[in-house]
């Protein structure tokens, strides 16, 4: 077992958990799903960067400037976009979801309950 | 030279002109009939300008190269075919110009109207002057599309709209069908080029594509010209105002079919295929037509019914295949358009005047308008071929070939029976038109007296009228040379071909066809007049043996099954379930992802360079981090706990960066996780805290299956990914970052100075969020509180702490975004901290406590950041350098002593802003939701 391995399946199963909370029908699932799979996508892109153990991109004069020394700095400027706006996007699709269901009293992501449910059926 | 630059003028004039008028007010109605009626004049003019070159025989061409890679020339050619067909449309659209003028009612838009005319007209002459084949299909679905406009001129009237579309569906599958054919003609030949392929006619018959190429050409000529069973869009189109029916419906547009068949006749005739083609559909056209014309009750049905048959007639004239019978097509053609038009106009004069087409009410109007009723008896008989008119010169050449001899005996059978027989029909329907009309009693349940129309109205009834019977007369001199210049044209060897002999005589002595005129008048007028007495015209609403209109309800089938199966694919594929779209979603990226693999195998290589050996604590850690990942799916309805191992996969990410040498992504992760599991918790507030138990297991398997194969997909990915070797343009980062970019943070370097764009665009989106979810929020009062508060005494200790942490942590914060530059920090991680200091006061001493010694927008801070942001891009366009350039310098301060300072950091600090500003915003607007419904009280 190598790290590239366990980090491979790390992401594997990210991913499916991910993908199956995507798949419910609330929007709460469905939000916590697609940030478990923003958080697999962020670690991968940061990989395209190979494992590299203890060797931050803040250069210093004692090391020659190359990638032998230090780690690829660029998936990192990406992946930190990405977090960021990731978080803006999870931050208005909560808001929605919210709105949505205090206007009309369903969180389902369809936007209303599949016909015939009451919200007595609803809350179990 | 001159002759040649005519034709572009001549072609584009009345576009020109349709501009020109469809730009005027609508209210103006003389300014747009003088404007139309100059463009028509003006046309003729010109026609007539270019007589004296095409009658030496000269073919007059002008062109320009379009798009000379696909063979597409914007060129002109006038031949004498070419010429004739002008004359008529510029000469027939200066007389109903002058009728229209006097047919619309003063609250009919007459700018559209004139516009709308001009834009045909100048499409029809494109059609008969175009130079290049691909050029003519242009022309030619112009002519639908303006037709489609004509025909639903009237737009109230259902009838129209209905009859318009099906006109423009009808003949735009026509069009494409062309379209095809004209392809294929111009790979058979190497070149779209009209004289290179009026050229090639024997290499195009002897190709193995010629059928498929004519059977296209031919299926445009007959949809366009209401052929056998593709007739039945014309009597819906007389819905059109009479003077569009006149002029596009009977006298030019529907010709374009039967000039497309003249045009291509040396490229494509003198086939048994042509043949069997055409003059089949063309003998069917014109005794349906024919018959069915004799029982309409509307005049113009029974007009519209006349010109389909009498199409059939110029059709099967020109699927005979002789060259006499080439000439009798284009003599008819001629013929038809000028006593057809005359007939529409005066249609619609006794519509105008009287009120009514309906043939059972209108009767004896010769007592009330004698002149026009003799223009509509002569034109009539010009229809049904009464000696002395031109209508009879063409019918005797007609029957002149019916009986000629042909190779086939079922033919030599076929036609001559068939052509009385429509002779028979045509005198009757004529018979009809005059007697039921002008005679047979007194007018019932009329609108108004009928009365003759204003003169100017009636002038051209009068002249096309007029020149029936002057043709009629004197055959040789009138039409003689017209006839031969075009005919000429339409002949094998193009425009120096051979004319046969013939002679254009009233007289030609006792012979068979004569003998065949007499019968078909005889046999016309007796059928008319017993189906009269015995059955009774009047009454019959159903036509005898005739089944309903098979055409139209085939029509209407097949548009129902298109739109039905176009419904049933969207129900199916777009059912308004989000599930099911994102199943299909991830499904289809799943197999596009595995489509290369399973089209070519895996071409897996040995991996670079051996693995970097396990180590304990990233073992654990990532342990713990699947662990949860699989605890989420399984304790998903429980929300909060499903929040809680969300927040330990975050932990799990944030420390993989720190490990992995990534201390900017792990600060950044982390800041955000903790701000995104608040929001969520504050979110959650307000939702049900459990999801209710889903129905169908089947659902969750299908589900499970397809995350399953999502997950190996990316595990594979990601195996195959790292242990492959790689390349990189980050060197030129690393060295460059200090030297030129004044900063030893190469991340930080990257995003504010080499990458400041998406930076830009990253805090727009930031903003734009913000300001959207205070939008959603502002003045939002939830209608009930979902839980009763709590309970719990407030603790004493926590605003304690959370004071004195407040300056710590803007010092942090401070400290973070100023050595970003060069250590680990920069203007997102410090804004985060900054407002999560700022978020710990509102939890630990409640809203007002805040609100009453921060009084601050933080919409300002957005747009403060933005601001700062984007002069700070701007600002290095005043030293000359492109937006966002950024340069750096050493400052001496008094005690710190030198401290680097780059311009990015005035970027920074915009960045840094809007974080804070965006933040902000989220949370304190629904954490003001939660206050407010705890205020709200039980």
């Amino acid at each position: 077992m190598t790290i590239e391995l366990l980090l491979a399946i790390g992401l594997g199963v990210l991913t499916a958990a991910g993908v199956w909370l995507l798949l419910r029908a609330r929007v709460f699932d469905l939000i916590v799903g697609l940030t478990l799979l923003s958080y697999a996508v962020n670690v991968f892109i940061f990989l395209t960067g190979r494992v590299r153990i203890g060797s931050p991109p803040i250069v210093s004069d004692k090391l020659a400037p190359t990638l032998a020394s230090y780690a690829d700095p660029l998936p990192q400027a990406l992946v930190l976009t990405a977090i960021v706006i990731s978080f803006a996007m999870t931050a208005l699709i909560l808001v929605i979801a919210l709105r949505a269901h205090a206007e009309t009293g369903s969180d389902h992501v369809d936007g209303a309950e599949p016909s015939g449910a009451t919200a007595a059926e609803r809350d179990r | 030279m001159q002759a040649a630059l005519l034709l572009p003028v001549l072609a584009l004039l009345p576009f020109a002109g349709s501009m020109l008028v469809l730009s005027s007010p609508n209210a103006q109605r003389m300014r747009a009939v003088s404007l139309a009626a100059a463009v028509t004049v003006a046309a003729t003019a010109l026609v007539l300008a270019a007589a004296p070159a095409v009658f030496v025989g000269e073919v007059v061409r002008w062109r320009i190269d379009w798009l000379p890679q696909l063979g597409l020339a914007f060129g002109f050619r006038m031949d004498g075919l070419a010429w004739l067909f002008a004359l008529l449309i510029s000469g027939i659209g200066m007389l109903i110009v002058l009728y229209a003028a006097y047919y619309l009612d003063p609250g009919d838009p007459a700018a559209r109207f004139f516009g709308f005319l001009l834009l045909f007209m100048g499409a029809m002459l494109g059609v008969v002057l175009a130079d290049n084949l691909l050029l003519l299909v242009v022309f030619w679905e112009l002519t639908s599309l303006s037709s489609f406009l004509l025909i639903g001129y009237w737009s109230h009237s259902a009838d129209a709209r209905q009859g318009a579309r099906m006109a423009l569906t009808i003949t735009g599958a026509g069009g494409l069908a062309l379209l095809g054919g004209v392809l294929l003609l111009g790979d058979i030949v190497g070149s779209f080029d009209l004289e290179t392929v009026l050229a090639s006619g024997d290499l195009i018959r002897a190709h193995p594509v010629y059928p498929v190429a004519l059977a296209l050409v031919l299926a445009g000529a007959f949809t366009k010209s209401a052929q056998f069973p593709f007739h039945f869009w014309l009597p819906h189109a007389m819905a059109a105002p009479t003077p569009v029916s006149a002029y596009l419906h009977s006298a030019t547009m529907v010709k374009a079919g039967v000039f497309l068949l003249a045009r291509m006749y040396p490229a494509l005739g003198g086939t048994d295929l042509w043949f069997w083609t055409v003059a089949p559909v063309g003998l069917a056209t014109l005794l349906v037509g024919a018959y069915i014309a004799i029982f309409q009750h509307d005049l113009k049905g029974l007009l519209a019914y006349s010109t389909i048959s009498h199409l059939g007639l110029i059709t099967l004239l020109f699927g005979i295949d002789t060259r006499l019978a080439v000439v009798a097509g284009v003599f008819h053609i001629l013929n038809h358009a000028t006593f057809k038009a005359s007939l529409f106009m005066a249609a619609g004069i006794i519509d105008h005047e009287a009120g009514s087409r309906d043939m059972r009410k209108l009767n004896g109007l010769w007592k009330y308008m004698p002149i026009t009723a003799v223009l509509g008896t002569v034109a009539a008989g010009a229809m049904a071929g009464v000696p002395l008119l031109n209508g009879f010169l063409s019918k005797e050449m007609f029957f002149t070939e019916a009986v000629g001899g042909h190779d086939n005996a079922v033919m030599n059978v076929l036609l001559p029976f068939g052509a009385v027989a429509a002779g028979i029909f045509s005198v009757a329907y004529s018979v009809r038109f005059i007697h039921d009309v002008f005679f047979n009693g007194e007018p019932v349940g009329l609108p108004r007296t009928p009365h003759e129309p204003p003169h100017f109205m009636r002038l051209p009834v009068e002249v096309l009228v007029v020149l029936c019977v002057l043709v009629g007369l004197f055959p040789a001199l009138i039409i003689g040379p017209v006839l031969a210049v075009g005919a000429q044209a339409a002949l094998f060897g193009g425009p120096y071909a051979p004319l046969p002999a013939y002679k254009l005589a009233i007289w030609h002595g006792f012979n068979v066809p004569l003998a065949m005129s007499m019968v078909a008048t005889v046999g016309g007028v007796l059928l008319y007049f017993v189906l009269q007495r015995r059955v009774n015209l009047h009454r019959l609403v159903r036509l005898p043996g005739w089944i309903r209109s098979g055409g139209r309800e085939a029509f209407h089938l097949f548009t129902e099954f298109k739109l039905g199966t176009a419904r049933l694919v969207t129900d199916t594929l777009e059912n308004g379930s989000l599930q099911r779209y994102l199943f299909l979603l991830v499904a289809v990226a799943l197999l596009a992802g595995l489509s290369p693999y399973l089209a070519g195998g895996s071409g897996a290589s040995a991996p670079a360079a051996a693995g970097t050996p396990l180590n304990f604590s990233v073992l654990a850690v990532w342990l713990v981090g699947i662990a949860a990942a699989m605890g989420t799916t399984m304790v998903y309805r429980q929300r909060l706990l499903a929040l809680l191992l969300l927040g330990a996969v975050g932990l799990v990410v944030s420390l993989t960066f720190v490990y992995f040498s990534a201390p900017d992504l792990a600060l950044t992760q982390l800041l955000v996780e903790m701000v995104t599991i608040i929001l969520m918790m504050l979110a959650l507030y307000w939702l049900p805290a459990e999801s209710p138990r889903e129905p169908g297991r089947a659902r969750m398997l299908r589900d499970l299956l397809l995350s399953l194969g999502a997950g190996a997909g990316i595990a594979a990915l990601s195996y195959a990914l790292l242990t492959s070797s790689f390349d990189s343009i980050s060197p030129y980062f690393l060295r460059t970052a200090v030297p030129e970019g004044g900063g030893a943070n190469v991340v930080n370097v990257i995003l504010v100075d080499y990458r400041g764009y998406d930076t830009m665009g990253e805090i727009t989106v930031l903003g734009i969020a913000g300001v959207v979810i205070y939008a959603l929020l502002a003045g939002f009062l939830p209608a009930h509180r979902p839980r009763p508060p709590s309970s719990e005494p407030r603790s004493q200790f926590l605003p304690l702490i959370a004071r004195l942490l407040l300056p710590l942590a803007v010092l942090v914060s401070l400290h973070l975004f100023l050595r970003g530059h060069n250590a680990p920090g920069g203007g997102f991680i410090a804004g985060l901290v900054l407002a999560l200091a700022l978020i710990l006061q509102y939890v630990a001493n409640g809203r007002h406590w805040v609100e009453q010694r921060l009084r601050t927008d933080f919409r300002v801070w957005i747009g403060a950041g933005l601001l700062i942001a984007g002069a700070a891009g701007i600002g290095s366009w005043f030293l000359g350098a492109p937006f966002l350039t950024s340069s750096y310098a050493y400052w001496t301060l008094p005690v710190l002593g030198t401290v680097p300072l780059a311009s990015a950091v005035v970027f920074d600090l915009g960045v840094y802003l809007t974080v804070v500003g965006a933040t902000m915003i989220a949370l304190v607007s629904i954490g003001r939701l939660t206050a407010a419904g705890e205020e709200a009280g039980p």
